[in-house]
């Protein structure tokens, strides 16, 4: 216990004594929650002032058109630019800002979508109304060819943020063709007075409501500041890898490492003072993560973050994700020979270690195999824990599973180290 | 001899991707109370021999006893017992001097006043008491040669291994360690010592042995190896004419 004791000591000052060191363990962490907060609330939240521009080449200059422009209006996160350096927009020009990567996307409605659109509709309306003996003369059938709204995306977008644009622009073209539908059924059927007020309402029918799971117990609403600063908090508790492993790096490139073989004290008792104090570097870590989400980000105009009444646990989670960064950065430390072995392996296996656990893109979202490999990943069990206590309001009883696999992670990689180390010892 | 305190016999060590052995077929006994040389030209075993005595190498073949014990049946004895001076400066260049004694030490379970006096005397002895409380990065070459050496000897180990003890210090430090060395010896510490430091040796030394290609080639005290050569005057002209004088470059 003396022995240990003294070696974390040691470590303490060691750590105390690098001063650059200790920025980047508590100074980059808190940058990374606060950008990555900034941003990802920003796109939330569809500030004004951030507008997307979007090219729109008018062939049609019809009812559909202005329709499209009011819709993406009323969205308020879009700007739509029909002309570009005072000229009117053409396909070709519309084309090349947009491949130039100028601008993010193009849209090319084609000429004659109104006029075609109301001719069809009202074509399809008469033909079934005359089907069920409505309509007194016979419909002549005109054949109309498919019209086709272009789209046109730089390539460097990306693909979500693609496929949620495509989405809006499909269901409100759907819109727009039901509201023809709905006008063409009634200019054949309602009378004078039904024409001046219409029978068909504007708004949908159907509608979602978001019925919260948590009502009445909730403490905290989720959003940017509650899902990124567990996230992010978990992944600078892993980023300790680094440090410890550079630490243990350079140990055995001084010497001490070797002097210690030949002391009377065992690996375990060494690894168990590089334990001791970057566990302590990872909590504090925590608590500055979660002081920044409480106090720091609200200065910046994003929400604060709620605590909720399970902090105990929260600091339970921390602990043990921590206990499973340190194993890891001991399994690497005891590994590599040289700081070119382990910065670089660290800082990839890290952010593996946070793509496989969903710190980026949400499990459900990865293809099956990623999802059963997200199911190993430390970062997922410790994320799945901090959003159950976070988000979900668990108590420690709900946590306990995702508790026992970060300590068995730890047992595991500090068993590997030990039986590494004896190893190598013994050549 | 009777009872030596390192009985090594028939010890080989053979690196796994080296062609050939280290050390091979190698028997030795050392007496209580020796300073006893290892020495030889690059690559001859001796840091392989000196590792495979500290435990940090296991051989192939043979066995070593340390005062009786073997590190398979009592590690962590043989480990209280010895001590251990690496040629690297074996310390943590951002902690002071008695910081890093203070952790060594304790690695030898000394606490207390009793490391406090202790770490206190050896920085006095060997004239580094102005700089204990300044960090080791700072010092030069000597002076870390000095704090290298106190950090093997604060447990006042039974046998001590110190390879090249001296290297690339001046004279003043050089003759400072020497002296300290002999007073451990005086106490009772058996010393292993490798150098390349020849005249060193031949003062230094109760007893030695030349080793090359991983085997001992010659034995004795300084003053029998120079007798045994009528044509040789000192250790230096005994070695050259044993080992020979082409270059040994090792990788």
């Amino acid at each position: 216990m003396y022995k240990l004791w003294k070696s974390t000591v040691k470590e303490l000052l060691l750590l105390s004594r690098d001063f650059g060191g200790l920025l980047v363990l508590f100074i980059m962490p808190l940058a990374l929650i606060i950008t990555i907060t900034l941003i990802q609330d920003s796109s939330f939240k569809q500030l004004n002032n951030a507008k997307i521009p979007i090219l729109l080449v008018d062939l049609d200059q019809g009812s559909v058109a202005q329709q499209i422009m009011q819709n993406f209006d009323a969205a308020n996160s879009y700007e739509l630019l029909t002309e570009l350096h005072n000229q009117p927009l053409s396909e070709t020009t519309a084309r090349d800002a947009v491949l130039a990567g100028d601008y993010q996307m193009a849209i090319v409605i084609p000429p004659q979508l109104s006029s075609d659109l109301e001719r069809k509709v009202s074509q399809n309306v008469n033909q079934i109304l005359s089907e069920f003996g409505l309509e007194e003369e016979s419909v002549v059938m005109e054949t109309f060819q498919a019209k086709e709204i272009k789209l046109y995306f730089d390539p460097a977008l990306q693909l979500a943020f693609k496929n949620g644009v495509m989405s809006g622009i499909n269901q409100m073209i759907a819109k727009i063709e039901s509201k023809y539908i709905y006008e063409a059924f009634q200019e054949e059927l309602a009378t004078d007075e039904d024409q001046a007020n219409p029978l068909l309402a504007e708004e949908n029918f159907v509608r979602f409501v978001e019925i919260d799971p948590l009502e009445g117990k909730r403490e905290a609403i989720p959003n940017s500041t509650q899902h990124n600063v567990p996230a992010w908090t978990l992944f600078a508790i892993f980023f300790i890898v680094i440090p410890l492993s550079i630490n243990m790096v350079k140990e055995k490139n001084q010497g001490t490492f070797v002097r210690l073989r030949t002391n009377p004290v065992s690996y375990l008792t060494v690894l168990g003072g590089k334990t001791l104090t970057y566990l302590c570097v990872s909590f504090i870590q925590f608590l500055l993560m979660l002081a920044v989400g409480v106090y720091l980000l609200p200065m910046f105009g994003l929400p604060a973050l709620a605590i909720g009444p399970n902090f105990l646990t929260l600091c339970l989670v921390a602990i043990f994700a921590g206990l499973a960064a340190v194993g890891f950065g001991l399994l690497l430390g005891t590994l590599a020979s040289t700081p070119e072995q382990s910065a670089p392996f660290g800082a990839t296996a890290v952010v593996i270690l946070a793509a496989i656990g969903g710190v980026w893109v949400p499990v459900f979202m990865m293809p099956k195999f990623m999802q059963t490999l997200s199911n190993i990943s430390p970062m997922n069990w410790g994320l799945e824990a901090f959003y159950d206590v976070f988000l979900r309001q668990a108590g420690l009883l709900e946590v306990l599973p995702e508790i026992a696999l970060l300590f068995l992670f730890f047992i595991v990689t500090l068993t590997l180290s030990v039986v590494f180390d004896k190893k190598r010892s013994l050549v | 001899m009777e009872n030596p305190i390192i009985h090594i016999d028939n010890v080989f060590k053979k690196y796994p991707d080296a062609e050939q052995f280290a050390v091979q077929d190698l028997s030795l006994k050392i007496s209580k109370g020796e300073i006893y040389g290892l020495l030889g030209p690059n690559g001859a075993g001796k840091t392989t021999l000196i590792s495979m005595l500290c435990g940090l190498l296991k051989p192939n073949n043979g066995t070593i006893r340390l005062n009786g014990h073997t590190y398979r049946e009592n590690a962590s004895t043989i480990k209280q017992m010895i001590g251990v001076v690496p040629q690297e400066y074996a310390l943590y260049p951002m902690l002071t001097a008695v910081e890093n004694l203070q952790y060594f030490g304790a690695m030898y379970g000394l606490k207390g006043g009793n490391l406090k006096n202790k770490i206190r005397e050896e920085l006095a002895f060997l004239g580094l008491e102005k700089f204990a409380h300044k960090k080791i990065k700072t010092f030069s070459g000597g002076m870390k040669r000095r704090v290298n050496l106190i950090a093997g000897i604060l447990h006042a180990p039974t046998i001590l291994f110190l390879d090249e003890p001296t290297v690339g210090v001046d004279v003043q430090s050089k003759n400072v360690i020497i002296e300290h060395l002999k007073n451990l010896n005086q106490r009772g510490t058996t010393i292993i010592y490798t150098s390349h430091h020849l005249i060193e040796a031949e003062d230094f030394c109760t007893h030695l042995s030349i080793l090359d290609h991983g085997k001992i080639i010659t034995s004795g005290s300084p003053s029998t190896l120079i007798n045994q050569m009528p044509e040789a005057s000192n250790l230096e002209e005994v070695f050259i004419s044993l080992t020979g004088t082409a270059l040994r470059d090792h990788v």
